[in-house]
């Protein structure tokens, strides 16, 4: 299956996009997104946080992906 | 009338307007929290700020803040304006004005709702320097 990642702030910088389909291999789970994504782009190992959104709310690892499902990456946020 | 305003825009933000939207006659404390856009990050000068953010997240986010803060404390109304874009040195970024019949209350709920937007919201900051630019956060 794919997901629809939408990237902000420096996680656009990573991945050089603000929009990218996304293959996962294996698993549908937020965790399996966060293991894939960072071997592909080891700079978010570098980050303080990275947190998921899906449908304008955090996920957390447990959470169940599906396909064409968009995702939001969350970086650090700085607000204020 | 909504007890909350929020709200995300690229304007400045009309601090007088804020606060007049959390004005009630049963209400003897106002207090306002703005936060400006700083000219130095440790010693570096900074020359601006760019914002940017998840708007519809975020909006839901900012509204979860002000109605976690009018179950915790008798404030009447609680406004959050943040600006979004690009932000010159002395320029507001957010400005959060509370209401409440007394002042400890307006004063804690306007810290609180600092403290957890810059934890929870997701609004992104970038400062540029004369020699570069840095994601604020980003990196421990």
């Amino acid at each position: 299956m794919k997901v629809e990642l939408i990237a902000y702030g420096i996680a656009r910088d990573i991945l050089k996009t603000d929009r990218l389909e996304f293959e996962m291999n294996t698993g549908n789970s937020i965790a399996m997104l966060k293991q894939q994504l960072f071997e592909m782009y080891p700079s978010f190992r570098a980050l303080a946080s990275v947190k998921f959104a899906v449908g304008e709310e955090y996920q957390d690892d447990s959470f169940v992906l599906e396909d064409n499902q968009e995702v939001v990456i969350i970086p650090p946020v700085a607000g204020g | 009338m909504s007890r909350t305003d929020i709200q995300l825009y690229f304007e400045k933000i009309p601090t007088s307007e804020v606060e007049a939207f959390v004005q009630d006659p049963s209400c003897g404390a106002v207090v306002t929290f703005v936060g400006n856009v700083r000219d130095h990050t440790a010693d570096k000068e900074v020359l601006r700020l760019e914002f940017e953010a998840y708007e519809p997240m975020a909006l839901k986010e900012l509204q979860k803040i002000a109605d976690q803060v009018l179950s915790r404390w008798p404030v009447k109304r609680i406004a959050i304006h943040h600006r979004l874009g690009n932000l010159k040195i002395g320029d507001a970024a957010v400005v959060i004005s509370a209401s409440a019949p007394h002042r400890t209350a307006a004063f804690e709920a306007c810290q609180f709702a600092i403290d957890t937007l810059k934890q929870t919201v997701p609004i992104w900051k970038k400062e540029i320097f004369v020699d570069g630019e840095v994601w604020v956060a980003a990196h421990p």
